[in-house]
């Protein structure tokens, strides 16, 4: 079930496995030094921070972009601004990103040392004594008490239960809430702890990431024994039910699994933010044109001016013959030289044009929208207890775009509570269509209170069935129903936990509760217990069953788990008669391909399939039971191929499949089950209205076709009168004829059509050349589904579609199955269920619930793209308007580069004056509220149709820009044309009237008017002016005084009114006459949700 | 399911609660706080547009009239001013000291001027905004006799030579070095006309931005080049106001800048004689000199730009009111009527 990452791993040959010796840790660490317990999750040490710091930070090209200008500043030519000013926004930014560095790791810090400074008992001089965590070494032995953590990967040695079993909580390693069991070896468990020296040696494998596996053996007293995944504690669990365990360490510190898993998840780019990147190039291409006419400008210049520039007063190209250096060229180095020169720091003063800190923006403002998708109580799930998580802060407007759902079905769509249906024993059907609550029987377990508390024993019992087994045993089909049940009670890994541990009537087993890693098994067990038959023990060695009353003891001589390849599993059972049966459940295909051949067996198998296949189309998860009687030399035979198979350290899961073959095979048919695996909430509302939406919700599942056409049906995404293809291809040549049919096909049905595809055929699709007809044909499919998928075919299904569209694909899963799915796809949805957190791990959003992604894309997704699409073409504008303005002045500064505005002031305008309203409006604008984009589906589709951002929408801008920066030049340039105004005084003009230009343009745009956006606009403006104020305040700048006198002229505030009313103007009657004429969806619905609230108040509304 | 955690712990002694993850609720956090969402209705937009025109248009007429008010004669004299001889030669009889600059010249008062009257001098293509010149100063020199040595930014002109010691030249740099020296004397009625030549400069620029005890230094020695007027190193820099003014350096290539002022009121077809010492070398770039009397209003100078503008805008604006009026009436758009929306659109077709 698990997918397993690391399959080098499995069999480690001597060379690459790691000893260790038992209480022996300096002879573990002699030859190769392993580890210690020490862990550091922090990146720095107060040394390292400054450097390393820096050196992490200046991988982002942002920061070399303004390192290189800063530095080309220095130079003496170029020196376009003062030294510190130029320097600013580059430590601006630095000092930013590194306290907040710093805060973070120093949080890690105060962690990490917590963690290693935790005492444990570690036997030293033969006793157990504290011993700090970080001291802890490789091949120590450490006892944990109940409810402790554990502190290191530790194979078991002994536990307070004599039969060597330990509980344990692996909540913070997968997120599963279930106890674990976890066995020490029977022949260490016995072993004194006191005094007496313990030892041995036990190789294992190197260390590694999978937490689902672990092969090693030990050697102790001479006695070799085979160790596994079942015989290991990991870091980071806690010892539950259990007083005290004794374990030797093999990895500790960075080398434990649940270190190695902390490794984040792949980060992704948002499609905008590539989008954007293009239109970035063109501002480059502007940029270079730009500073090409100031050089340009500059070389003509030059040149009719080549006699005059040494005597121009302006200009004064060398040193007067009285001076330091008498004749020489003062600062000119030629025409090509100044020519170049120009070019170079006509850059520094463009600098802004291309947006460097619009990618700190971005990031700010999405931290700032996950704050909000966070905390959206409309995402909370009350049944996990979990809120909506960002674990991705790049793509939040990858949200409002997207146009395929990859969905896994069972805990996704479906909740994995199981909940047992039906079952067939011996060719008959059992359905519990009445419904009788099993506490009529003589065991009634449930008591109202237990059910509450476990609702997995909510089973409905069938009283035929039920009669059936208070027969006298004898007759095929009563001892097919006892094996039946015996078989569903013994045959899986379930924990039976025992709540009341005071309580030695073994009677009544009242509070029972289940503990079990699938949801599968555990329903069968519940169900096994409703009709009589309780498993109440399981060690090791053997389990316990309840039946009706007779205490029942099994010894357990071989287990073989579930795999993936058989699709079974099945144990070998002793009985107190000395029979040895063993007892199979699987999937339907592999098992009855392994039954006993037989007339009689022939009918029920007949028979039982009819009921499998009538189950599936309900929609239930089926499941085949079978049973044999082994002879003493098969018993003989098998236990010799087990003991090889268990105790071998290569190979051994291959041997382990053998020995299985071996015995699963002539087998008795007893029946089947039908298990409910019940839809989530609100499933079929969502899948409705993503499809509204014009997203298409593609279902992969692992599940059998007839079940995942059933949930298909049941959640809606298939409707009846959908016309249904199935391509189940057993052959490449088989496919290759399928698919041309199944297109032609579509062409005759009209009305939709949903494709259903089964694994087998995706395997010679995927691999050959295929792919592009399979993707030809399931666009053209309103609904696709496909069964019985591999985990990596589901990603390669997602990349069919990534790899020939632009459409945004969204993968959601809750399984480690899904992983590489939502890996895959742009963006990434887990859904924390009981199936473990690995897919949340590898996510970029996590939630409850799947029906929270209706909300997730229509609400949060929306509102996402619009205010991001938005706050990327304003700060395109916002720069360039200002760069276009010192450009048109440079014009008629003889290209001499000369801003008329402040080097601070300068520096100031992107970083101060107008950064924090668009960060402001880009977290909390919002055109719709979430009322309306849920009734409209369709709205989304604003986000497909890139209504946001666009090059259209760019080149309008930058058309828009041209004109803005022309009217902010031109007005103060003919107002004040042959007038005494100053360069300060002119400068200081534009400062203020570009600030208020771009601020009110922002205030245009501003959809939903709270108290911060009044306060960051307004108090831009006004911080904008105290800035100017004190600028001018200070004596030593040229500039002093400048802003008192301006202010008294009105010819002054007259400029800035009209440069603001001029300049928006063209932009504000385009946009009335847009919404006039080719008003959006998104614009009609606003003005219906609006207008509806006001008549509200206001009574019917003519018109306003 | 929430806490069967604890349930499957030792014997459910122990009923610790998870702690429930609940986002709190706060209309902040739910991005429901109260708002005010203004919708670009028809009637907000003609309202908006007309209120500017309203607004518009009597600034404009106002402006309008106040810089028709305004009495400007702007006279340019650097050709008027070349002797005939060297009408070729303009370089060389601006460098000639021996040459005589006095320079008199006649103009007519066109309508009646009310005092104050200003004064300006006009340059052309004097590019006072280039880089090389508006860095070229000392302002911590020109503050305090503390820095007098601080001269590193106002290269080529920061130090001179004296007996092979060198000296800071106060004030240094280029802007100083190049300062204007043109004199002009008016004579009305055979009568001097008194120009008042204090306060001209700002008061924030005297009081605190040129020192009252730096006094100028080295300045003008240069005997190759020669920037401008020299200074009276008996006046401190606060009280050299025309200085002060020159260093205040303008933002466009043709600008004026303030001489003084006449506190006597001018009558039309007045005939004021100026006397003027042509000593400003604008010839060796093609500069051009001009003597500018005007009064001012409250729009200052004489200037119908920003009249013109404002009408303009307020009339567009009032054009397309009625452009929208108009639209509104014959081409009405229900406001938030679902049954345009685009999918509802294309089901009606």
């Amino acid at each position: 079930m698990q997918l397993n990452n690391h399959n080098t791993h499995n069999g480690p040959a001597s060379h690459n496995s790691r000893l260790v010796y038992i209480n022996n840790p300096q002879r573990t660490n002699e030859e190769y030094e392993f580890t210690g317990n020490k862990i550091t999750t922090s990146k720095y040490t107060i040394f390292s921070f400054l450097p390393k710091n820096l050196f992490i930070q200046f991988h982002r090209v942002a920061y070399v972009y303004f390192l290189v200008i800063a530095a080309l500043n220095q130079l003496p030519p170029l020196a376009v601004f003062g030294r510190t000013v130029s320097l600013f926004p580059l430590l601006f930014v630095l000092t930013v990103t590194a306290i907040k560095d710093g805060y973070e790791d120093w949080r890690r810090h105060r962690s990490d040392r917590n963690e290693n400074n935790k005492e444990s008992p570690v036997f030293q001089i033969g006793k157990f004594r504290p011993k700090r965590w970080k001291d802890i070494q490789v091949g120590e032995v450490v006892k944990v008490c109940a409810d402790e953590a554990i502190p290191c990967d530790m194979v078991l040695l002994g536990t307070s239960d004599p039969s060597g079993v330990a509980y344990i909580q692996t909540m913070n390693l997968d997120g599963e809430s279930n106890l674990k069991t976890r066995y020490a070896r029977q022949e260490t468990c016995f072993m004194p702890f006191d005094g007496d020296l313990i030892s041995g040696v036990i190789r294992c494998e190197q260390p590694n990431r999978n937490i689902y596996e672990f092969t090693a053996t030990m050697e102790m007293n001479a006695q070799k024994m085979s160790l596994s995944q079942s015989n290991i504690i990991l870091r980071g669990c806690q010892v539950k039910n259990t007083e005290w365990v004794v374990g030797v360490v093999v990895y500790a510190g960075q080398e434990t699994k649940a270190m190695l898993n902390s490794a984040v998840s792949p980060s992704k780019r948002s499609k905008l933010e590539q989008q954007m990147n293009k239109e970035t190039i063109w501002l480059s291409v502007f940029l270079f044109v730009l500073c090409l006419v100031v050089a340009i400008g500059m070389c003509l210049w030059l040149i009719r001016h080549e006699q005059q520039i040494d005597t121009l007063p302006y200009y004064r190209k060398s040193y007067s013959i009285k001076g330091k250096f008498p004749g020489k060229p003062y600062k000119y180095y030629g025409i090509p030289m100044e020519t170049f020169f120009a070019f170079l720091s006509s850059i520094i003063v463009f600098q802004i044009m291309i947006p460097i800190s619009l990618y700190i923006t971005m990031e700010l403002v999405r931290l700032g929208q996950s704050y909000f998708m966070i905390e959206d109580k409309h995402m909370y799930d009350s049944s996990t207890n979990s809120r909506f998580q960002c674990r991705s802060l790049n793509i939040n407007e990858d949200l409002g775009q997207i146009r395929y759902v990859f969905s896994d079905k069972t805990g996704t769509l479906t909740e994995n509570k199981m909940e047992f249906r039906k079952a067939s024993v011996f060719g008959k059907n059992y359905c519990n269509s009445s419904m009788v609550a099993c506490a009529t029987q003589d065991n009634a377990e449930i008591t109202e209170p237990a059910k509450g508390k476990n609702p997995k024993s909510d089973v409905i019992v069938d009283p035929g069935l039920m009669g059936l087994l208070h027969k006298e045993i004898d007759g095929d089909e009563r001892i097919a129903a006892h094996e039946f049940f015996l078989t569903l009670a013994a045959c899986n890994t379930v924990i039976p936990i025992n709540n009341q541990t005071n309580s030695i009537e073994t009677e009544l087993h009242q509070d029972l509760d289940y503990q079990g890693e699938s949801p599968d098994e555990q329903a069968l067990v519940a169900a096994a217990r409703a009709y009589g038959y309780i498993l109440f023990e399981r060690t090791s060695g053997h389990i316990a069953l309840d039946v009706n009353g007779k205490k029942l003891r099994l010894d357990v001589l071989g287990l073989h788990e579930f795999d993936s390849v058989r699709k079974r599993m099945s144990v070998v059972i002793r009985f107190p008669d000395n029979n040895v049966k063993v007892l199979v459940k699987g999937a339907d295909t592999s098992i009855l391909t392994i039954l006993r051949k037989g007339h009689d067996n022939d009918n029920i198998t007949l028979a039982t399939h009819h009921h499998l296949t009538e189950y599936s189309s309900l929609g239930l998860r089926t499941l085949v039971l079978a049973a044999k009687d082994l002879t003493n030399e098969e018993l003989e035979k098998w236990q010799l191929m087990y003991e090889d198979a268990t105790t071998s350290l290569a190979d051994r899961s291959l041997k382990l499949r053998e020995t299985a073959l071996f015995v699963e095979s002539n087998l008795r048919l007893l029946g089947a089950t039908g298990i409910e695996d019940k839809l989530q909430e609100g499933v079929p509302e969502t899948i409705e209205c993503l499809r509204q939406a014009g997203v298409k919700v593609w279902v992969l599942t692992g599940d059998k076709q007839e079940t995942a056409i059933s949930i298909a049906l049941s959640c809606k995404l298939l409707t009846p009168d959908m016309h249904q293809i199935i391509i189940n291809g057993t052959s490449e040549s088989e496919c290759k004829t399928l698919l041309p049919e199944a297109k032609t096909e579509i062409l005759t049905v009209d009305g939709s059509v949903a494709l259903i595809i089964d694994g087998n055929s995706l395997v010679y699709i995927l691999e050959r050349d295929l792919e592009s007809e399979l993707f030809e044909l399931a666009t053209s499919c309103s609904v696709v589904l496909c069964c019985r998928v591999a985990p990596l075919q589901k990603a390669g299904i997602v990349d069919l579609i990534k790899s020939r569209t632009d459409d945004m694909t969204l993968a959601i899963g809750d399984g480690a199955n899904d992983v590489s799915m939502i890996q895959m796809a742009d963006v990434g949805v887990g859904i924390c269920g009981q199936e473990g957190r690995q897919a949340v791990m590898a996510s970029d959003f996590a939630m409850g619930q799947f029906r929270f992604l209706r909300r997730l894309l229509l609400v949060h997704g929306h509102w996402n793209y619009q205010r991001m699409g938005y706050l990327v073409l304003y700060n395109f504008y916002r720069n360039a308007v200002f760069v276009f303005m010192l450009f048109w002045y440079i014009l008629c500064a003889a290209f001499s580069t000369t801003s008329a505005l402040t080097d601070w002031s300068s520096v100031f305008y992107s970083v101060i004056y107008t950064s924090l309203p668009t960060i402001i409006v880009g977290i909390l604008d919002k055109d719709l509220s979430h009322k309306t984009l849920l009734k409209y589906p369709k709205l989304y589709e604003a986000g497909h149709r890139h209504e946001s951002y666009n090059s259209f929408l760019f080149w309008i801008m930058m058309a828009d820009t041209i004109w803005q920066s022309l009217v902010l030049f031109c007005v103060p340039r003919f107002v004040y044309k042959e007038s005494t105004i100053d360069i300060w005084s002119m400068g200081s003009l534009w400062t203020v009237a570009v600030v208020i230009l771009v601020n009110i343009h922002l205030a245009m745009d501003v959809q939903r008017w709270v108290v911060y956006t009044h306060a960051s606009i307004w108090g831009s403006v006004a911080l904008t002016f105290a800035c100017v104020v004190v600028l001018d305040s200070i004596p030593v700048f040229p500039n002093y005084g400048t802003i008192y006198e301006l202010a008294k002229q009105p010819t002054y505030w007259l400029s800035i009114l009209l440069i603001i009313v001029a300049a928006l103007l063209p932009r504000f009657i385009t946009k009335s006459l847009h919404r006039m004429f080719w008003a959006s969806d998104i614009q009609i619905a606003r003005e219906a949700e609006i207008l509806r609230k006001k008549r509200l108040f206001y009574g019917p509304w003519k018109w306003r | 399911m929430n806490n069967q955690a604890v349930t499957n712990g030792i014997g459910s002694s122990r009923s610790t609660r998870r702690i429930s993850k609940k986002p709190q609720y706060s209309r902040f956090t739910q991005q429901e706080l109260p708002a005010w969402k203004p919708i670009l209705t028809p009637g907000w937009v003609i309202a908006s547009i007309l209120a500017i025109a309203f607004l518009f248009i009597p600034i404009g007429l106002f402006s309008l009239f106040a810089s028709k008010r305004v009495v400007e004669i702007v006279y340019r004299y650097d050709q008027d001013c070349l002797p005939e001889m060297y009408r070729g030669n303009a370089t060389a009889y601006i460098k000639n000291s021996d040459a005589n600059k006095t320079c008199i010249e006649n103009i007519t008062v066109p309508k009646r001027m009310d005092p104050p009257i200003y004064v300006y001098y006009q340059l052309d293509y004097f590019y006072q905004n280039h880089r090389r010149y508006v860095k070229s100063r000392g302002d911590k020199q020109l503050r305090s006799v503390g820095y007098e040595f601080l001269t590193k930014e106002c290269e080529p002109e920061a130090r001179v030579n004296k007996s092979k010691i060198s000296s800071p030249i106060v004030p240094c740099g280029l802007i100083a070095w190049s300062l204007f020296n043109d004199t002009y004397n008016l004579t009305l009625r055979e009568k001097v006309l008194n120009i008042n030549k204090k306060g001209i400069a700002w008061k924030s620029d005297t009081e605190d931005k040129f020192g009252s005890q730096v006094y100028p230094k080295n300045f003008q020695l240069g005997q190759d080049m020669i920037g401008g007027g020299k200074l009276n190193e008996k006046i401190p820099l606060s009280e050299q106001e025309d200085l002060i003014v020159w260093m205040r350096t303008a933002a466009l290539p043709t600008f004026r800048k303030l001489y003084g002022k006449i506190n006597t009121s001018l009558e039309a077809h007045d005939i004021i004689t100026v006397a003027l010492q042509n000593n400003y070398n604008t010839y060796s770039f093609g500069g051009q000199k001009k003597l500018v009397l005007s009064t001012t209003g409250w729009i200052d100078g004489k200037n119908d730009f920003l009249g013109i503008a404002y009408l303009m805008v307020g009339g567009i604006c009032l054009f397309m009111a009625l452009n929208f009026i108009l639209l509104y009436v014959f081409k009405p758009r229900p406001l938030g009527d679902p049954s345009y929306l685009s999918w509802n659109r294309k089901a009606a077709n």
